[in-house]
């Protein structure tokens, strides 16, 4: 029971990377397991590996040794084609930067997903309106994502990462690129939806307002889980007093 | 794009260039006396001497009846090496003896005089000789010509002529080598009493010269032998596979440059959009669905390409239709290949289709590439890349 209620597992994960002829440990072999539902922030240092970290979780790059699983499945085990679909059906991903297809308005972009899942054209329009609605951008289904602000596109991003109800979504830094005032609109936003959709929230930051908003902290130092808290009230971490 | 038209246009206007070229020479060579088809007797290829004549024309006519298409002209000859000579000089011909009227609708010789007239029916005296001859010989029209041979019985036969036509043609050595009776005075100052030398035939489709040259073959009693202008003038022939080797060069030249186009063309325009590609990976799309993408844009630029090539270069072959590419002013290094004073370029479907289809599966394979370099790439490296 214990088990099935992980939609994340992770176990003595390690990953290098190779530049020239030096070798950069990323991760140092990682420990961690996330329950479904949560609301959860991958905190440390810049260089620490989180992006690394996420990227592994929503199978986007591999593991060098170490087991991963994500919703039951074993990315080890997974072909490109199998992570493809697994990233498809039950990950969504929100990225620091760069997280919409230029050429494409708002609601296309949130449909898009749908289009590659194969939902009929009538269901995705629908749905993608309701969830731009959601977060606040009723009156701009049109726009190309160049015609939005950061925070805009930030929202259409998680939008898209939600609107079909994956097990969970990643967001790497997801406010990093945004004022506090804008960034904490997406996160009570982020918030809103996990409690709503009751979606699985992983994200990756270094700002300490952002932590504010988790309910489960972990704090990644060189590649290795220096700390875990699940909040009671607010977090301490010895490295930020 | 640019590199497509090029090439596409290219490809059609040259290929209708050399066409045009290849089929004025051989055109050339089969209204210079030698015709699609040739019956001849036995032997008479290798040795051509008046003992290989052909002695019964009946057989062959018959024949030649039944089974040569409809809209064919065929015109006998008697055709023998003689000695030409006036009071000044003597040179070795080809004396051909002609029905004026058969002829004309079978070789150039019908539309070829420019000074004087044409043979009459039952001429016994005159003479058309070409233009380089009456040069050479310091002779003119109205003047006479004696010309020698060996007739049946192995005797030197000679005979007076009188010049009534000078005759022009492509090439010089036409006019210097042919000199024109009748048939009638030939066959009675060789004594051949109608024997013959050979039948030239002239289909109106030269497509079907094989078919009908293995016809008469068939038919023909074992005493006769049958060529197709192939056979004939093995040196056209050879020329021509020459040409076709030339024209699959340009083609792969056209294709190297191209291609590289293409490839340049189509990964620069992967690399602008790694990132577009590493996040649609992100979000789920195949590999495969990627490379169908970047195949269906190259798809478009050949497609577009390909159509404004081809009505680039049909409307240039269509420009010089009219007047031709006049190489007079090269004519006599182009005389020497046999090839016309002006080429007029010759568009072929097949040649047409050729440059097409290749261009456009060869460009869909230089596509792969690109394409699946975009499929190849993570979408970490990807979305790193700025
Ligand atoms: N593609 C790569 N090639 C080589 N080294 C890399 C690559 N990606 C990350 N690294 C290295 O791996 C380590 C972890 O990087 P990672 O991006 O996971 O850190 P991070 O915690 O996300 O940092 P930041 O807070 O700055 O985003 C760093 O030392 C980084 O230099
Ligand atoms: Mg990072």
């Amino acid at each position: 029971m214990g088990f099935n209620m992980n939609i994340v597992e992770c176990i003595d994960v390690k990953k290098a990377y190779r530049q020239d002829t030096l070798e950069v440990r990323a991760l140092n072999g990682i420990t961690l397991s996330i329950q479904k539902g949560a609301f959860v922030a991958l905190a440390g240092p810049s260089g620490s590996g989180k992006t690394t970290m996420l990227n592994i979780i929503g199978g986007l790059d591999t593991a060098d040794s170490g087991r991963v699983i994500v919703d039951g499945n074993a990315l080890e085990d997974m072909t490109q084609s199998e992570l493809a679909n697994l990233r498809l059906r039950n990950v969504g991903f929100v990225f620091q930067a760069y997280n919409l297809i230029p050429v494409l308005s708002a609601l296309e972009n949130v449909e898009f997903v749908m289009l590659l899942q194969g939902i009929p054209p009538d269901e995705r329009r629908e749905r993608a309106m309701a969830i731009l609605d959601d977060v606040g951008l009723e009156d701009m289904y049109n726009r190309r994502p160049a015609e939005l602000s950061g925070g805009q596109q930030q929202r259409v991003a998680v939008a898209r990462a939600i609107v079909s109800s994956p097990s969970i979504v990643l967001a790497d830094e997801p406010t990093a690129n945004l004022d506090s005032k804008t960034g904490k609109g997406l996160l009570e936003m982020m918030k809103q939806m996990n409690e709503r959709r009751k979606a699985t929230f992983v994200f990756s930051t270094h700002d300490k307002m952002v932590m504010d908003y988790a309910r489960r902290l972990i704090l990644i130092r060189d590649g290795l889980v220096a700390d875990d808290q699940v909040r009671e009230g607010g977090f301490r971490f010895a490295i930020f007093d | 794009m640019i590199a497509v038209i090029i090439g596409v246009w290219s490809m059609i206007f040259l290929g209708a260039l050399m066409r045009g070229m290849i089929e004025d020479m051989i055109e050339n060579g089969i209204a210079t006396l030698t015709g699609h088809i040739q019956v001849h007797h036995k032997g008479y290829r290798d040795d051509p001497v008046i003992e290989n004549s052909i002695a019964d024309l009946n057989t062959i006519e018959s024949a030649l009846e039944s089974l040569l298409p409809p809209g064919t002209q065929w015109t006998p000859r008697v055709r023998v090496n003689g000695i030409a000579s006036n009071a000044r000089h003597s040179d070795g011909v080809t004396l051909v003896g002609i029905d004026p009227e058969l002829e004309a609708k079978v070789s150039f010789i019908g539309h070829a005089v420019t000074q004087g007239r044409y043979l009459t029916l039952d001429e016994e005296n005159g003479i058309l000789v070409g233009k380089a001859l009456i040069d050479k010989f310091e002779t003119k029209l109205g003047r006479k010509l004696v010309l020698m041979s060996q007739d049946t019985s192995g005797e030197i036969a000679s005979r007076s002529f009188r010049i009534v036509g000078v005759f022009r043609a492509e090439m010089e050595a036409t006019e210097k080598q042919f000199a024109f009776v009748t048939m009638h005075a030939a066959q009675r100052m060789l004594r051949l009493q109608g024997d013959i030398s050979e039948v030239s035939i002239r289909l109106k489709d030269q497509g079907e010269t094989d078919r009908v040259t293995n016809a008469l073959k068939e038919t023909l009693p074992s005493a006769y032998e049958v060529h197709s202008w192939r056979d004939l003038l093995p040196l056209l022939s050879a020329y021509m596979r020459l040409f076709d080797g030339f024209m699959w060069l340009w083609y792969l030249v056209v294709f190297i440059a191209m291609g590289f186009g293409i490839v340049n063309t189509m990964l620069m325009a992967v690399f602008e959009r790694i990132r577009e590609f590493g996040l649609l990976k992100a979000l789920g799309m195949r590999p495969w669905w990627i490379i169908k993408e970047v195949l269906a844009e190259s798809f478009f630029l050949l497609v577009i390409g390909m159509a404004i090539g081809n009505t680039l270069g049909l409307l240039s072959v269509l420009a010089l239709s009219g007047s031709g590419i006049d190489l007079s002013a090269l004519a006599a290094g182009t005389e020497y290949v046999g090839m016309a004073r002006v080429i007029y370029p010759a568009v072929s479907g097949k040649d047409v289709a050729m440059a097409n289809l290749m261009v456009f599966i060869l460009g869909l394979l230089v596509s792969v590439y690109p394409a699946a370099k975009a499929a190849r790439f993570t979408p970490v490296e990807a979305l790193a890349h700025t």
